[in-house]
């Protein structure tokens, strides 16, 4: 059973069509990729995943059920959520912002510390130097990081990136996406990744969706991706070959 | 005749003081709710944040005027002048609170419900204390502005030091102006250091 569905999705604001008759599966491990320019609708569409947004046509299912009949304060702790302005509270430690949800969950504070340590570990930032810090004491590849850890705290089944290393330097974000892909093995997460970078695309994607103009263009694994013949699919292809 | 002077002066301060606590108290219990209220209820903000604004322009004497035939909260003395007080408390602290509220980043607000956070915990957990710099100073601005405004108290029997001042500007006597506004200005910079110290306190960053 897909972990998560799109069947026949349309979403409209004030009449203006957003995403059109979208229908698409997640398998259980998989990194699905939403690639489309700006304004193609995948964000849209991430936000339509945990219940940020709902549908004006068709249905998303999660572990199959409608998400209009998920309770959203449950279905959106089982989903970790990454943004590309991050959102760490800037009020709150980096541990307090790891553990948020594990907090309200209800973790014992010496759970959510093991767990918080684990996750710095993870994502290559020694927890004793790090976890007292506020937000504004790290750098933007820190914060990113922490941002990360934060979506993986709870141990959700599902993650959702929305563009999450577009405002990063080149070489922070080339170690950021390795990392994904470490964590992603050692982890066996479903993760759905929003990016209008084909690079990022084919590096991370396990298979790629192109929204163009509210539609889904072609699905395929980033090798099949290559020879796609659409005009959208050849167009941010052209930005593979310089 | 000058200790009873000094007394008066010590006597009336209190009661200057009592007027403006009772009124921040209640515009601070008033306006700080409703100004959350605002942030839920995009379409209450007109109707609310006019009719803020629009006590505020009422001339201060005229809106004693108005008050004083409305039964139960009208009439002569302290509770009158403590509702008209109140009134011109609440735009600052109302529209701060909102405004505070409103002005926490979207980022962040985002991933809180992202995350599951319940409105309730949304409130208390992100916005209020981020809010909270903003919120305390519009609550300095009232308290500032209501030390000042509470001289007016006395033309309905309210009492507080512009006692004096009407009593001085009815006989002509500095002596006496000065014995309401000198304490009268001392109590408001008080107030504006002591409020700004908090403020700067609640600063979560």
């Amino acid at each position: 059973m897909a972990l998560v569905e799109f069947r026949g999705v349309s979403y409209e604001i004030a009449g203006k069509p957003i995403l059109s008759d979208l229908s698409l599966r997640v398998e259980p491990g998989e990194t699905l990729v939403l690639l489309g320019r700006s304004g193609s609708g995948k964000t849209t569409a991430l936000k339509m995943i945990n219940g940020m947004l709902f549908p004006t046509r068709g249905q998303i299912f999660v572990a199959g059920k409608p998400t209009t009949e998920w309770d959203p304060i449950r279905l959106r702790r089982r989903m970790g959520y990454v943004i590309q302005e991050v959102g760490l509270f800037p009020h709150f430690t980096v541990r307090d912002n790891i553990g948020l949800v594990p907090k309200l969950e209800g973790w014992t504070p010496a759970d959510i510390d093991s767990r918080v340590d684990l996750l710095l570990e993870k994502v290559g930032m020694p927890p004793a130097d790090f976890r007292t810090r506020y937000p504004r004491q790290l750098s933007g590849g820190q914060r990113q990081r922490v941002g990360v850890a934060r979506a993986l705290a709870a141990d959700p089944p599902v993650l959702l990136f929305d563009e999450p290393f577009g405002a990063l330097d080149p070489v922070t974000r080339l170690e950021l996406q390795q990392q994904f892909l470490a964590l992603q093995r050692d982890f066996k997460k479903t993760s759905i990744f929003v990016t209008h970078d084909v690079r990022e695309a084919m590096h991370l994607g396990s298979n790629i969706a192109l929204l163009a103009a509210g539609r889904l263009d072609f699905i395929a694994p980033p090798r099949e991706f290559r020879n796609a013949v659409s005009p959208e699919a050849r167009a941010f292809l052209a930005c593979l070959e310089n | 005749m000058r200790s009873d002077l000094w007394g008066e002066i010590l006597r009336l301060t209190a009661d200057h003081l009592l007027l403006v606590v009772n009124a921040m108290v209640v515009a601070i219990a008033i306006g700080v709710p409703l100004g959350i209220f605002l942030t839920r209820r995009p379409k209450a903000r007109p109707w609310l944040l006019g009719f803020a604004n629009i006590m505020q322009t009422i001339p201060s004497l005229a809106l004693l005027g108005f008050l004083i035939p409305i039964p139960f909260i009208g009439g002569i003395g302290k509770r009158t002048a403590i509702v008209a007080l109140v009134l011109y408390a609440l735009l600052p602290i109302l529209r701060n609170t909102f405004v505070g509220i409103l002005g926490v980043e979207a980022a962040v607000c985002e991933s809180a419900v992202a995350m599951g956070m319940t409105d309730n915990q949304l409130l208390r957990q992100v916005q209020l204390p981020l809010a909270a710099p903003t919120i305390m100073a519009g609550i300095r601005v009232a308290t500032v502005t209501t030390i000042g405004t509470a001289t007016i108290a006395a033309i309905i029997g309210g009492g507080g030091l512009g006692v004096f001042i009407f009593r001085g500007v009815a006989s002509l006597d500095t002596v006496q102006i000065l014995a309401g506004a000198v304490p009268a200005a001392l109590i408001a910079l008080a107030a504006d250091g002591g409020l700004g110290w908090v403020e700067r306190k609640l600063s979560p960053v």
